[in-house]
């Protein structure tokens, strides 16, 4: 009976907070666009069995029609992923330097990688509007030193965008690495480097596998959110940056039309779902191997 | 202690009375004299709380998702429109606005074709959409018989080539550029046909790549700064930026004229949600906003022009004596007005315009 309990309290997380809001966007994705309050037809003021009679898959087949859609999903992708390796590369030498830092700095050297938090995300990705734009603190720094004549062109272009993922999201990909590398035994790099394996390759063979989890949580902190960002690009991408996120925006407020927006947010979870899931399967799978 | 629990009690008491009499309006940004909001506050003793947005499209989603909270929002005259007809406004209680009778009937007329009878709304302000250019350099590129007030600058790729350098923005804003590059076109500017809107776009996409930037409202900024040397944008704003620009000194020289080829007119306008929670309350600002006083310093603090016949004595002179604010007669015939989109039209304007943007 407890044990019942207990299993029941996060099933009743997993109800309340993500299968009855994706019912409700599922709904509208299957409904049609009207000029009413609220802007879809037909509503459970209908009655149930009239509400789900009228319900077709219209608005998933129109998505196929236009390849902006395809087009978006596979920017987005592309652009997610970019961020997420650079993200893995400009954040394991941090958390990596963070795990062999003397004990006593450790604490505040988490703290500074929180330390972000405390400021909104927004005004946070405003500020690199100002160090990236033609006159912004980057150019007139590198026009000083003399590297460049004329003012870079960063802000409004995908490099912005990446610059913004990658600096938005870096806390995300150190914490896990980093709680990684924390508890790796350092008698296993010892033993190695006994064995006659250099530095680097017991970094290789010892290390990063060791720290496989957290490279993976943190891979998964970063896309996840990366892959549906709208902020950012908005903020700091130029109007060439295809992103689903953007698309999203553009079809529930400039177009009024939930129930396609709907259905563009229905296809973004599903293909956020299906790498989660095969992963998971493999993480299962190497534990049931291992035990 | 004691006393100061007491007073803290009274303080929540009181708190909890005011919300009573709030009163939310939701409003464009940068569109009224702050001091306005304070002296309806000590006038009424009613708490304002004055948000603002930057585009009718976020507005109209608020609306019709229900339940904004808001009591007074101000969407322009195509948008009011669609959102009566979607049952989003409550008729006015003209019994609560006796100043009424100072608005203008000429304008009354216009914004009649989008709120008949004007039952739902009160006319705000209205303007027109057009160039603002820095004439310095605009003549300086494309010489002194450069084709300032026609869309021939901003549409014929052989000016737009030269002034790409220099920088041109476009408002990220559909309903008010294609109506303009259908004119450019010859076309009537409010069709909403496809293979008119595919000729609107042919159009922009001639100039596209000399385009620097989509956006509606960098432009001020960025004009008053000298950053760009042509904005197509609301006549407002440009003049805001020339007025920033004329502070500044910086030797930039901003002039804003409304297309010679025609002009959109349009019209923000003030209507009450049918959800309002207090509705008594924002007939009492739109009575405020009404006085012909009040009215006139929100026009001279914004350059635009409004509704209310009775605010024009109080107006400056470089408000009501300019004709990119106040129209004369003739200039009053080459502006046009468009009707709303319905949502398949809509649809592919917004398409056309991703297209138009994106390349995609």
């Amino acid at each position: 009976m407890r044990r019942a309990v207990l299993i029941a309290v996060p099933y009743f997380w997993l109800l309340a907070l993500f299968l009855i809001p994706f019912a409700v966007v599922f709904k509208i994705s299957l409904s049609d666009i009207a000029l009413a309050i609220p802007p879809y037809t037909p509503t459970a003021k209908d009655g149930i069995w009239t509400m789900l009679s009228q319900l077709d898959f219209e608005n998933f087949v129109f998505l196929t029609q236009d390849d902006l859609y395809w087009k978006a999903y596979v920017s987005s992708l592309q652009i997610a992923l970019i961020s997420t390796v650079l993200t893995l590369l400009v954040g394991y030498p941090m958390a990596y330097a963070m795990a062999r830092a003397p004990e006593q700095w450790r604490p505040t050297l988490l703290m500074l990688v929180i330390l972000p938090f405390w400021t909104s995300f927004l005004i946070r990705v405003y500020a690199w509007v100002g160090i990236l734009s033609g006159e912004g603190f980057l150019n007139q720094f590198l026009l000083w030193i003399g590297i460049i004549d004329a003012p870079l062109t960063i802000l409004n272009t995908n490099i912005a965008v990446y610059i913004g993922i990658v600096y938005t999201y870096l806390p995300f990909m150190i914490l896990p690495i980093y709680s990684a590398l924390d508890r790796l035994d350092g008698s296993l790099i010892e033993a190695a480097e006994d064995l006659g394996c250099s530095r680097i390759r017991a970094f290789w063979l010892v290390t990063i596998p060791l720290s496989r989890n957290g490279i993976i949580a943190g891979c998964f902190l970063v896309f996840i959110p990366a892959l549906g960002e709208f902020v950012i690009p908005s903020l700091l991408g130029g109007s060439g940056t295809l992103m689903i996120g953007k698309v999203l925006f553009e079809e529930f407020f400039s177009n009024r039309d939930w129930p396609v927006a709907s259905a563009v947010a229905v296809i973004l979870l599903l293909i956020l779902i299906i790498p989660i899931v095969l992963f998971q399967r493999n993480e299962q799978k190497q534990v049931e191997d291992g035990s | 202690m004691k006393p100061t629990m007491l007073s803290t009690v009274a303080a929540i008491a009181l708190a909890g009375a005011a919300a009573a009499e709030d009163v939310r309006v939701y409003n464009w940004s940068d569109y009224i004299d702050e001091e306005l909001l304070t002296k309806f506050e000590e006038e009424t003793g009613i708490n304002l709380i004055y948000d603002v947005f930057d585009s009718n499209e976020v507005l109209e989603t608020k609306m019709l998702a229900g339940s904004s909270g808001y009591d007074v929002v101000v969407p322009t005259g195509t948008f009011l429109q669609r959102q009566i007809a979607a049952g989003v406004f409550q008729p006015l209680d003209t019994s609560q606005l006796p100043n009424l009778e100072n608005m203008w009937d000429v304008i009354e007329e216009r914004t009649a074709t989008y709120d008949p009878d004007n039952a739902y709304s009160i006319n705000y302000m209205w303007g027109t959409t057009g160039l603002g250019v820095n004439t310095g350099k605009v003549t300086e590129i494309l010489g002194e018989d450069a084709p300032i007030g026609s869309l021939s600058l901003i549409f014929d790729p052989a000016n737009m080539e030269k002034l790409a350098a220099c920088g041109v923005h476009f408002l990220d804003a559909p309903t008010e550029m294609i109506p303009a590059a259908l004119t450019y076109a010859g076309l009537p500017s409010d069709s909403k046909d496809q293979d008119d809107l595919a000729k609107a776009e042919e159009v922009i996409m001639a100039v596209r790549p000399y385009i620097q930037k989509f956006h509606s409202s960098e432009y001020i900024n960025a004009l008053a700064n000298g950053d760009i040397c042509v904005a197509f944008g609301w006549s407002g704003d440009i003049l805001q930026a020339r007025d920033r620009a004329a502070e500044a000194e910086n030797g930039v020289d901003i002039a804003y004229t409304a297309p010679t080829e025609g002009a959109l007119m349009w019209f923000d306008q003030m209507a009450i949600p049918a959800d309002a929670p207090n509705p008594e309350g924002a007939h009492a600002f739109l009575n405020f906003i009404m006085d012909a006083q009040n009215m006139a310093q929100a026009s001279n603090y914004v350059y635009y022009a409004n509704g209310n016949a009775a605010s024009k004595e109080f107006l400056l002179e470089d408000v009501i004596g300019d004709t990119a604010i106040y129209p004369d007669e003739a200039a009053l015939e080459n502006l046009y007005t468009v009707t709303p989109w319905g949502a398949r039209d809509q649809r592919n304007l917004t398409r056309t315009w991703t297209k138009i943007k994106s390349g995609t």
